[in-house]
């Protein structure tokens, strides 16, 4: 799903899945088994620490097995701000992607499909912040709208910023900033079903006298919801639990935190285990009901 | 005659959306040129300095090669792991193909910070040390899952004919994988092992969790983002991004020309 974008070739001759037995087994057990080691292991390790309840005779940071259910009551009463502003972010971020992306993707995927190459090479552009470093790209931003930068200089003569307003540690500027670095997960899922798409069905609309803006609506749309659905859950999931965006060294402050950059300091400052991975468990849970209606709605094969 | 907005309006949009895409990229190879003491927040003037001797910045240089070291062994794994997996979705029927499915995805879908506190709890509860060895086995992970995609993505468009064929002619099902499947995979191979390694190198969360004393280049200039990442910093992150892009279009390039002549000889 997420990066089918990378191979246009679509499946000519799927061939038939008939034989199985001890080839295929032997083709997924390491694999698999990898993943139950280094993956479902660590998730059940979550859930475990996050019961765990401080030890008595130990230090600060010292925690034993225990069942205290009441962690997750705690960390929802300390930290409920910090979950709805995640959700909030991550909400209005997802939306302008998909906002900036659709008209780029359907630009590449339909209007430029007579030029191979020139499809490619705008794919490319498209992925290119992928291949600067994550965190350089995001301070360039912070430099860029920095207190003393041309660009706030000019909004506060302009008068749309007093002359104490900066725009570094403000939610805009976090919301700016995951959408920028997320984009990328957006426009290519939106771009291979935008690609797939038959143009015949936008001119049977119009021979049928809609108008362009009721063609979009009533066939572009829903033609390329499947590319809706895959981008907004492949973006609203990693910028749900992002933290350097809002951290306070990049484009945040500390009234921007999110529910990454309380795991974060919780588990690696503080060393409060038990509430980190309380939330991190409610997180994942959340994550999870998402894909849930998604896997109910689209089935399992277009996950991958 | 009426204007046609549309003609200009989508090569307009792409123009726009593009230097807004490129903007940073371009903020940061600036930079690498400039002239700067410790930090790398005002321009000071151009210089070369930076590029000829990045080696000097203390740091810099050891963090990058733990990144390459570590992007390299996570990739070999996870593309051998990831590369058999696809081939088994695509080509067998197997029971608990939905839950296999499911196991796939669901690494792809689980946020960073939740699997770099899970890994590093369960490190912390099997006494195991933090350290390159631990970002290793984590990064296998996430990128397992998008190898299984990419590689997937050509395993499917495969025309089964040309592996019965070689069987027609004797071929034993070994020679049949390595002399026909194999080469034929091997462009889908390559680019699953190409992102697996671009999501290694640029890895910062799960990193951040798991690392223990050792240094990576993320961590690095998030370390150094509290008091201002220096220009060798940039100089790193403008050559990999070169030398990936450069990677990126002779790919493409190669490939339209073979499809060029291809469609000649037809």
């Amino acid at each position: 799903m997420a990066f089918a974008a990378f191979s246009s070739s679509k499946p000519k001759g799927f061939s038939k899945p008939t034989k199985s037995g001890k080839v295929a087994i032997a083709l997924l057990a390491p694999g698999l088994a990898y993943l139950g080691v280094f993956f479902l292991t660590p998730l059940i390790a979550l859930i475990m620490v996050s019961l765990q309840a401080p030890d008595p005779d130990g230090f600060i940071g010292d925690y034993v097995a225990a069942f205290e259910f009441n962690n997750y009551f705690v960390v929802v009463s300390d930290y409920f701000p910090q979950m709805m502003r995640s959700f909030g972010y991550a909400l209005a971020a997802t939306v302008l992607a998909l906002v900036i992306s659709y008209p780029l993707a359907y630009f590449i995927g339909v209007k430029a499909r007579p030029y191979p190459l020139l499809q490619k090479l705008m794919l490319t552009l498209v992925i290119a912040p992928f291949f600067i470093s994550f965190l350089l790209r995001t301070l360039a931003w912070k430099q860029i709208f920095s207190n003393e930068s041309w660009i706030v200089t000019t909004l506060q003569q302009l008068g749309l910023l007093e002359s104490d307003q900066y725009v570094v540690g403000t939610p805009f500027m976090v919301i700016f900033g995951l959408t920028y670095n997320f984009i990328p997960f957006m426009t290519l899922p939106l771009y291979t079903s935008l690609e797939r798409l038959d143009t015949r069905y936008l001119e049977a609309g119009s021979d049928l006298y809609a108008s362009p803006s009721k063609v979009f609506r009533k066939v572009t749309i829903p033609l390329s919801m499947p590319g809706i659905i895959s981008g907004t859950l492949l973006t609203f999931i990693p910028i749900a639990g992002d933290y350097i965006n809002a951290s306070g060294d990049f484009l945040g402050s500390s009234s921007t935190a999110m529910i990454g950059n309380v795991i974060e300091s919780n588990y690696l400052i503080s060393n409060d285990y038990p509430a980190a991975s309380a939330l991190s468990v409610l997180l994942m849970g959340a994550i999870l009901i998402l894909v849930a209606g998604y896997v109910k709605k689209s089935g399992t094969e277009d996950l991958l | 005659m009426k204007f046609s907005l549309g003609k200009y309006a989508f090569p307009l949009y792409a123009i726009l959306a593009f230097i807004y895409l490129l903007i940073p990229i371009g903020y940061t190879f600036v930079f690498s040129f400039n002239d700067s003491l410790k930090t790398n927040l005002i321009w000071r003037g151009f210089t070369f300095d930076k590029w000829t001797n990045v080696c000097d910045r203390e740091g810099v240089c050891e963090a990058f090669g733990n990144s390459v070291l570590i992007g390299v062994i996570s990739t070999i794994a996870a593309t051998a792991l990831g590369t058999m997996i696809a081939i088994a979705l695509v080509r067998y029927r197997f029971k608990f193909r939905r839950s296999t499915n499911l196991l796939l995805f669901l690494p792809m879908a689980t946020p960073e910070v939740v699997l770099g506190a899970g890994l590093a709890s369960q490190f912390f509860s099997l006494g195991v040390e933090k350290g390159i060895g631990t970002i290793i086995l984590g990064h296998i992970v996430f990128c397992l899952s998008f190898v299984v995609v990419t590689v997937k993505a050509r395993v499917s468009s495969l025309d089964p004919v040309l592996e019965e064929a070689g069987k027609d002619l004797y071929a034993n099902p070994r020679q049949v994988f390595w002399k026909i499947t194999f080469p034929l995979l091997l462009p889908g191979i390559a680019a699953a092992a190409l992102l697996s390694f671009a999501l290694s190198f640029d890895d910062f969360i799960i990193t951040n969790f798991n690392a223990g004393a050792d240094m990576t280049f993320p961590r690095y200039v998030f370390t150094a983002a509290a008091r201002g990442v220096p220009a060798e910093a940039n100089v790193i992150g403008s050559a990999v991004f070169i030398a990936a892009i450069l990677l990126v279009l002779v790919t493409q390039i190669n490939g339209e020309r073979k499809r060029r002549l291809l469609l000649k000889k037809h």
